[in-house]
């Protein structure tokens, strides 16, 4: 694994499942059982009602990431897995920043700076104000970066969440899986179609 | 909350035909239902133990006494250990009851091992009320994430009503595509509570689980191809052919490509012991031949294997010339150790047939020459000593030679973990699939005594031997308990080396003799077993053996045989740890 190293990048794992109890624990363990850790996760209703929507953030190489997918996907619960490396997916996290108001009123440049960086005022208070900017990660971290001399009360940072660029929804593989008998488009097949590359005779 | 999901009734089921004649509803409790279920399953035989949290099942169980068949076993593990032998030697999911808490936990080594031994298995468990989940009550534990990276899946039911299709759809998981042990945890509010319960219905469809993979035709098609181009194919059997009763189908396959074909220890008997093609047993004290031609043959196919660590040794050391067919049911298992060129997804009962037609009818006289000569060198070089030994002490090799003479390779051998393991797996003559049984992928010491137990209640009409070592037969020792009040009649033989000896042998190889408390002393067997109202006999010269051996197999009932071997032997061949399969030691 070692010598792997190099090979190692961010990739995005995104399941569909069931909304069920236990379900997060069970894909948990499996990062868990390989010591690799889980650098973001995020889990929300789907685009289909009844589906739930996994998106985790792992550094790993492709060949761990490709197992660790098909192990998820194995688990009774969960319909479909997949993973995608960063330029495949389009990718958002948000972040809150929780300033003194007073500090922000008296001083111009702080308003500059949160136009700057694309953030919005969510809530302002006579004590403070909580801003809301939304990006990768280096965005956020800016911001963050920005807002430290100016008495930073309070930071939090989202999960990463990612639309898969070339995804065409679940809503008719669903319906392939409610099939009794599943087409092989659904039948985790998908990578036996990229094996002609390593078929040689 | 538990998703409803849509188990579709299938129409010609026999179960659901019965359960179409049924009134429409019925007001049942909680446990009533589980039983109903249960029946409804075809379960014939439970093994369990009572317990507070569970009390209402067995309350209603008192009812089904003549429908359904409970094992008191004497630990839980005993229990869990005896659903996997059942479901081992019957091909049926096994079914265990346990209590909350230490019940429950006491499952854990059970579960591991029927999942990495892919071994069809129900486990209910009672658990405190829903009202006290989390409040650490009297024998309240978390068994559902304790188990949950042992289970193939585990569900909580909190309500009555849920019970049937928590069942339904348990048993169909455990059975379907790779099989595995599922767990039911059922509150004991949910036993108690009555309901409505409409005619069961079975599971046969989950829209998020698929156990069978749809068959690629191009991929057999490539398969054959590569295999009709080989020089010197060689086939790696696993338990999936048991597990997908496909070993008509394997024979057909193996004898129209006449390729020589050796087996994992779960995969053993699939294949008869004395058919030409079966070139022996794989991996680290597997045979000399088929380890060596592992790195020399051009095709390897694999069948319902999984490439174990135990038997590919040094992984960039195994088979890296050859080109890999995987025939396997489990997507995550190709390409997880062993890079497959052709991967063959799916059902080995599906496949093996479109594959065999695909492949011309051959024979390697001299790739199979091959094996014979490597077989001459390990007949000369460890078998012969093994199993006709000169010296004065009994070797556990030669029992079993004995055995295979008795009992001409019908009886079931149920073995426990260590060398007597290795030895039985080795030698033991099998005619017929489903006939050794043995903790592989976990390697459980205790497994033996009470598989036994379940393995003939799986297989009645079978004789059941279990060899186990003076190692694991004291780990669940307790299960003579469960024999004497059964009256089920398994025979044990016990190899006793006086030393725990696969660990004592790894310490005289690798650490320089340090026998780190590897010197384990036994109690008088014999005594023991009397005390349990089994026969017993303990033997350690030659001219006894056999006569010791027929007496235990013409016993009507159990018996325990103790045989005293040769204290410090040596499984060989031996694959050492980090050295590939090629650089098996003869000695």
């Amino acid at each position: 694994m070692h010598q792997q190293s190099i090979d190692r990048r961010e990739y995005n794992i995104t399941a569909y499942t069931e909304n069920q109890v236990g379900l997060l624990n069970r894909i948990a363990i499996i990062f868990s059982r390989r010591k690799i850790n889980i650098e973001s996760l995020n889990t929300s209703p789907s685009e289909v009602e009844g589906i739930h929507r996994f998106n985790i953030v792992v550094v790993e190489t492709e060949e761990v990431v490709r197992k660790i997918a098909r192990q998820i996907e194995k688990q009774v619960e969960v319909l479909k897995v997949y993973f995608n490396p960063n330029e495949d997916v389009i990718w958002q996290e948000m972040a809150l920043y929780k300033v003194p108001t007073d500090v922000i009123a008296e001083r111009a440049l702080v308003e500059r700076l949160l136009r700057e960086h694309g953030a919005r005022a969510v809530v302002i208070r006579k004590d403070y104000t909580v801003f809301e900017t939304t990006g990768h990660r280096e965005e956020t971290d800016k911001l963050l970066t920005v807002l430290q001399p100016y008495g930073l009360i309070e930071f939090v940072r989202s999960a990463r969440i990612a639309i898969i660029k070339d995804s065409l929804g679940f809503h008719h593989k669903l319906r392939e899986f409610e099939r009794t008998e599943p087409g092989p488009e659904v039948s985790e097949n998908d990578y036996l179609n990229s094996r002609d590359k390593v078929f040689t005779m | 909350m538990y998703t409803k999901q849509q188990p579709q009734p299938a129409p010609t089921s026999p179960e659901t035909a019965v359960a179409t004649a049924e009134p429409a509803t019925r007001t049942l409790s909680g446990a009533e239902a589980t039983l109903h279920a249960l029946l409804a399953e075809g379960v014939d035989t439970v093994f369990g133990y009572p317990g507070g949290a569970i009390i209402p099942i067995y309350d209603a169980l008192y009812d089904f006494r003549e429908q359904l068949n409970h094992v008191l076993v004497r630990h839980e593990q005993g229990g869990i250990h005896a659903a996997q032998g059942y479901a081992r030697s019957s091909g049926k999911v096994g079914v265990v009851f346990a209590t909350s808490g230490p019940g429950a936990t006491n499952l854990v080594t059970g579960l591991a091992d029927a999942l990495i031994d892919s071994t069809p298995l129900v486990c209910i468990t009672g658990q405190v009320f829903a009202h006290l989940l989390g409040t650490d009550a009297f024998q309240e534990t978390d068994i559902i994430n304790i188990t949950t990276p042992i289970t193939k899946w585990n569900h909580q039911v909190t309500d009555a009503s849920e019970i049937p299709e928590a069942l339904a759809k348990a048993f169909y998981i455990a059975r379907s595509g790779r099989p595995g042990p599922v767990l039911i945890d059922i509150t004991k509010n949910a036993q108690m509570q009555k309901a409505e319960f409409p005619p069961y219905q079975p599971c046969t469809h989950i829209r998020s689980y698929r156990p069978r993979p749809v068959v690629r035709p191009e991929y057999v098609a490539q398969a054959a191809a590569l295999i009709n181009q080989a020089k010197r194919p060689l086939v790696l059997w696993g338990q999936g052919i048991l597990l997908g009763k496909a070993e008509q189908e394997f024979k057909r396959f193996i004898e129209k490509s006449g390729i020589p074909a050796a087996w994992t220890i779960l995969g053993a008997g699939a294949l008869p012991t004395g058919h030409p093609l079966n070139v022996g047993m794989l991996g680290m004290h597997g045979n000399y031949g088929p380890n060596v031609l592992t790195n020399e043959c051009d095709v390897l196919i694999a069948i319902g294997m999984r490439f174990d660590d135990r038997v590919t040794g040094r992984l960039d050391k195994y088979a890296k010339q050859a080109q890999v067919v995987h025939l396997d049911i489990d997507p995550t298992e190709i390409d997880k150790n062993v890079k497959a060129t052709v991967p063959v997804w799916g059902d080995c009962k599906e496949t093996l047939p479109l594959l065999t037609q695909l492949v011309e009818a051959r024979s390697y006289p001299e790739w199979r020459q091959r094996f014979l000569d490597h077989d001459a060198e390990e007949i000369a070089a460890v078998i012969q000593d093994e199993l006709f030994p000169t010296s004065d002490e009994l070797t556990m090799g030669e029992v079993i030679q004995q055995l295979n003479e008795l009992t001409q390779g019908e009886a079931i051998i149920v073995t426990d973990v260590g060398q007597h393991q290795m030895v039985a797996c080795r030698y033991a003559k099998l005619n017929h699939t489903r006939s050794n049984i043995t903790s592989g992928g976990l390697g459980t010491m205790g497994f033996a005594l009470p598989a036994a137990i379940g393995a003939k209640y799986g297989a009645p009409a079978r004789t059941v031997v279990a060899v186990i070592g003076d190692g694991g037969i004291q780990m669940t020792i307790q299960e003579l308990g469960t024999i004497m009040q059964t009256g089920v009649n398994v025979k044990i033989l016990l190899l006793n080396n006086q030393f725990l000896g696969m660990v004592r042998q790894w310490q005289e190889l690798f650490h320089d003799r340090r026998y780190s408390f590897v010197d384990i002393a036994s109690p008088d067997y014999v005594t023991v077993a009397r005390g349990y109202n089994i026969a017993g006999h303990r033997v350690d010269s030659r001219p006894e053996l056999q006569t010791a051996l027929r007496e235990m197999l013409e016993h009507p009932g159990s018996f325990l045989l103790e045989v005293m071997v040769t204290k410090e032997n040596n499984i060989f061949p031996m694959v050492p740890q980090g050295c590939g399969v090629g650089e098996i030691r003869l000695k």
